[in-house]
């Protein structure tokens, strides 16, 4: 006899993360070679401060919204610092995940507790139905908004629900809701290299770009 | 030849690259580009959202440039570009974007929107989806090297004005001088009073200068429609101009796009460096003011607010020379709202303000500047463009608010200059 | 039967007072989570039950099971209970061998026919009949033969219940549980590795004084199986709290932590141990610093590893990363030549325009 929800975490923890894995590394990896291989054309003119550096420098000061800017959008900022760090936190330091990240990798750092993590990804998940909401409310943000922009949306809160719940046994077998959590991370991962997903690591070319040429004019970036 | 869709198409696989492809891979839609848009934020029309405006070429990269959009292309389900979209998009490039790169600087990811509609401009072009404007604009520029068409006749009785205003010689096509000066068409028609205030002001710093017959536009119309061809030829007869006469450096006058067509974008469109240095006039101005080169005298005691230009400033790198500058000619001098590297767009640059189709738009856009000005009650506007300087006359008197003085920071210069010391 | 004594006269005969039976009766209600008003009545059962014949086979296990039933506190009431049944075949506890001992169960069975109790512990194996025979009859033979005039059947151990250790991969032995041999007769499992001895003797009682438990979608009783031990886990606030042992002798497993991160599997484990514990009560491995290996589940010997954390992957799954970044990098060399080559076919294709030809001629 077997126990079909100890089957399906088995699954999603053995084929089903292998096959997630593998298609992660695989696109991610194929979508930022793709990138890098296309290339730029050297730039000709003398550049008058350092490309280079304010590219790397953007990197970074591209987290720091524009002055002002946040009252134009304040449900976009505020909501998306929330839910960006809301996901971190709560992926970053809960335990499980730690040994999870130091069994891929190998290195860990302090766990939080239990509160903290809940705490944020409750605030995660508010801030993406609140970004929801303006998606659908906002002229802009409607007009953007393609089958990607939702099923991304989807992906990202559904581990957030799924783990609180399989946590803290609101409802369901405890075994059956950790499968459908580490599924609904898996599909994430999936997904991860034919969405809009890719931002979390080609923002930091996109910004780099932005950053050497603004700065290779001496201008702000 | 004549132009096609299937040119336009090619000429957009050609502007894709890596910063490109990095760029749509980052979107995640989040419209912030909207909240940074004068055109957007002035009609709250979302098809003017930028990032949108880029979607034609968007559609190439994911088609042409990206291993997963080949494959859906090759199961039909590639979203391709018809004529109708160039003609919808038209409106979207070229009438209501400026490319002033507000959008550039807001983006979370970092996309250099503004950029890409310089890059997306080269397949409007190509396609025949420039504005009629501009494509007489580079016609004329081309063929009589100036938008403004001939102005050999013009500018020759400005300098002799000039000359007889200020007693002091300005020579053409002098080989071996300092720098070669560029005018733009705008301020041979309009405000020439920069020529005199060159000339005295090169005179007391020792710095010698010409102007040459065969490039002294500083404009550029093949960058402003997009097409690097046009663009090329016309960066050339300045390029020739001054390796012909042996200068050690170019001014690029008080001119947005010409800043960035000469300085930036020039060695790129003919293929090598300069030997020379490309040099805005406020930058040489500052630069002569630290050394002590240039004096001024009396202060201009207006309440006057300074108007960054978007390719000058945000775009050029050049914000605090006109501040300091400033603060030697004025005592009122008051910064409006966003005033440096955010500020917003005069709604005129980029071709728009030659667009008669964009009329409407850029008299909506104003609106910004307008409220901005009479925030700061502000009497005077000085800037260091001159088609900034065109695009406020124009929509100062439109918006009635004429009663507010409009000056070229050069010029002004100029007036307060110390003949004496 | 009827010579058999009743289980009042027993209890006399190992001097165990009556209150000590009541107290018992009061544990087994509340093991059994029946309401408390029902201790009386299964006293009364007990006492009044008729000593049912069991009979208990043994196939391919280690004597865990039957070790942890009988070697606890002697006498215990637990003890005593088995001593209310009459067990009437058993062949690592009865005297008799072989053929004797066949000749007992075969007597047993014709008895009791349709009224006796099997209890097997250990799993059957189906690739060689061969691999276990007691007195030359097959472990698969003699189950469906027993089973046939049986009124339930107790799996007791997860070999039983479930395959169990020789079921493990790669299954040499093509071991199977109860329940995939014999499927016309109710069958109560009581996995474990061992089982609890109390919730053995529990679920008897219930048995002969209530019938058949109610049995969850594995066929466990629900009383003893309806919580995760990590439900119920006294280390389960330094889980909240994010301290961890991270390994067998650091700080934090002197200090007590939670053993999530030593691969402790309490949250996929349905069990009592960590409210009704062993020893009579004294601890359970997790208290003695230990994480659970989940054995009350099926299959628990193949579930990823000891001491894998839950969160862990548990395939091999660094080769597909290798293979996928290989893989990833040439895919994307090749995207990228694909990309740059268009971009040299348009650049070719490429002719120089002046600015008479930026317009539509037809």
């Amino acid at each position: 006899m077997n126990n079909p929800y100890f089957d399906l975490l088995m699954w999603a923890r053995g084929p089903g993360f292998d096959i997630a894995l593998t298609i992660l590394i695989g696109g991610l990896l194929l979508r930022v070679v793709e990138i890098v291989v296309l290339s730029r054309k050297k730039d000709l003119a003398k550049p008058k401060g350092s490309p280079v550096l304010q590219g790397l420098k953007t990197i970074f000061t591209r987290s720091v919204p524009r002055k002002g800017l946040i009252k134009e959008a304040p449900v976009t900022y505020i909501g998306g610092y929330i839910f960006h760090i809301g996901f971190a936190i709560a992926f970053l330091f809960l335990g499980a995940h730690i040994a999870l990240i130091d069994d891929l990798i190998g290195i860990q750092w302090p766990e939080a507790n239990k509160a903290l993590i809940e705490t944020a990804a409750a605030l995660a998940v508010v801030a993406l139905i609140a970004l929801a909401w303006t998606r659908i409310t906002n002229p802009v943000r409607r007009a953007l908004t393609t089958f990607d922009d939702w099923l991304v949306w989807l992906l990202s809160i559904l581990p957030l629900v799924t783990g609180y719940i399989a946590v803290n046994r609101i409802f369901g077998d405890g075994t059956l809701m950790m499968a459908i959590h580490m599924l609904s991370a898996e599909a994430l991962m999936v997904a991860f290299p034919f969405t809009k997903l890719m931002h979390a690591v080609t923002f930091a070319m996109a910004r780099y770009y932005n950053g050497s040429i603004q700065g290779r004019k001496g201008a702000e970036s | 030849m004549t132009a096609t869709l299937e040119r336009g198409l090619n000429a957009l696989r050609e502007q894709i690259d890596a910063p490109v492809a990095s760029f749509f891979t980052s979107c995640v839609s989040c419209g912030l580009c909207a909240e940074a848009c004068i055109f957007y934020k002035e009609t709250g029309d979302p098809e003017l959202t930028p990032i949108h405006k880029l979607d034609l070429m968007r559609r190439v990269w994911s088609n042409e440039y990206t291993l997963f959009g080949r494959a859906k292309s090759m199961l039909g389900m590639g979203h391709k570009i018809t004529e109708g979209d160039l003609t919808k998009w038209e409106r979207l490039v070229y009438d209501s974007c400026t490319m002033c790169g507000r959008c550039t600087l807001v983006c979370p990811v970092g996309n250099d929107i503004a950029m890409m509609i310089r890059k997306m401009r080269e397949g409007m072009s190509s396609s025949g989806h420039a504005p009629a404007e501009l494509v007489g604009a580079a016609e004329r520029h081309s063929d009589y090297g100036s938008p403004m068409g001939k102005l050999h006749t013009m500018l020759a009785a400005k300098i002799k004005a000039a000359e007889k205003e200020t007693g002091i010689p300005i020579e053409m096509d002098k080989a071996g001088v300092d720098y070669l000066v560029l005018l733009s068409a705008q301020e041979i028609v309009e405000y020439s009073d920069v020529l005199p205030a060159l000339a005295r002001i090169f005179k007391k710093a020792g710095v010698t200068w010409t102007i040459s017959n065969e490039g002294f536009e500083a404009t550029n119309v093949g960058v402003q429609i997009g097409n690097r061809d046009i663009a090329r030829n016309l960066v050339s007869m300045v390029v020739g101009a001054a390796e012909k006469l042996g200068v050690k450096g170019i001014i690029s006058p008080e001119c947005g796009h010409a800043y960035q067509a000469l300085r930036w974008e020039g060695p790129n469109l003919i293929g090598r460096s300069y030997d020379f240095e490309v040099v805005h006039i406020i930058e040489l101005l500052d630069r002569l003011a630290a050394q002590g080169k240039l004096k001024t005298k009396g202060k201009d005691h207006t309440r006057l607010t300074f108007h960054d230009p978007c390719q000058i400033n945000r775009r050029g790198g050049i914000n605090k020379e006109p501040r300091r500058l400033l603060d030697m000619v004025a005592d009122n001098f008051i910064e409006t709202e966003d005033a440096g590297t955010m500020n917003w767009c005069c709604g005129g640059g980029g071709g728009v303000g030659a667009n008669d189709r964009a009329a409407d738009l850029r008299f909506k856009a104003f609106n910004r500047k307008k409220r901005q000005f009479e925030g700061v009650g502000a009497e005077k506007v000085v800037t260091m463009c001159a088609y900034c300087h065109h695009t406020l006359d124009e929509q100062l008197e439109l918006h009635n608010m004429d009663s507010i003085e409009t000056q070229g920071l050069t010029e002004m210069i100029g007036e307060y200059l110390d003949d004496e010391a | 039967m009827a010579d058999q004594p009743m289980l009042p006269e027993l209890m006399k005969a190992h001097g165990i007072s009556r209150r000590s039976f009541l107290k018992y009766c009061a544990t087994l209600t509340s093991a059994m989570a029946l309401p408390p008003m029902l201790a009386p009545k299964i006293a009364h059962a007990l006492e009044s039950a008729r000593r049912p014949s069991v009979i208990w086979l043994s196939f391919q296990e280690c004597t865990g099971c039957t070790e942890s039933i009988t070697r606890s506190y002697a006498p215990t009431i637990e003890d005593l209970i088995f001593n209310a049944i009459s067990l009437d075949y058993h062949h690592t506890l009865q005297a008799a061998s072989g053929h004797a001992a066949e000749a007992a169960r075969k007597q047993a069975m014709e008895a009791n026919w349709g009224e006796y109790l099997v209890v097997v512990d250990g799993s059957i194996p189906t690739k060689n009949e061969g691999y276990s025979c007691i007195a030359g009859i097959s472990n698969v033979e003699m189950l469906k033969e027993t089973a046939e005039g049986a009124a339930a059947i107790v799996a007791v151990g997860t070999c039983a219940a479930y395959g169990g250790i020789p079921h493990a991969d790669p299954n040499p032995t093509g071991a199977v549980a109860v329940g995939d041999i014999v499927t016309d007769k109710p069958i109560i499992n009581v996995p474990g590795c061992p089982p609890i001895p109390i919730v053995m003797t529990s679920v008897l009682a219930h048995f002969l004084t209530f019938g058949l438990p109610e049995l969850d979608d594995l066929g466990r009783p629900k009383a003893f199986y309806g919580e995760t031990i990590h439900d119920r886990c006294y280390r389960r606030p330094f889980y909240d709290k994010g301290k961890f042992a991270e390994s067998f002798d650091d700080e934090g497993a002197k200090q007590g932590w939670c053993l999530y991160k030593l691969g402790c599997k309490g949250p996929t484990t349905r069990s009592v141990c960590a409210t009704v514990k062993w020893n009579d009560g004294t601890s359970f491995p997790i208290q003695s610093g230990h994480p659970c290996l989940g054995c009350t589940e099926p299959d628990f010997w193949d579930n990823g590893g000891f001491y894998k954390p839950l969160s862990t992957p548990a395939g091999d799954y660094r080769k597909f990363a290798a293979a996928a970044v290989a893989g990833g990098a040439a895919l994307g060399v090749a995207g990228g030549a694909i990309g740059r080559a268009n971009k040299a076919r348009a650049a070719r294709a490429h002719e120089t325009v002046d600015a008479h030809d930026l317009e539509k001629k037809s």
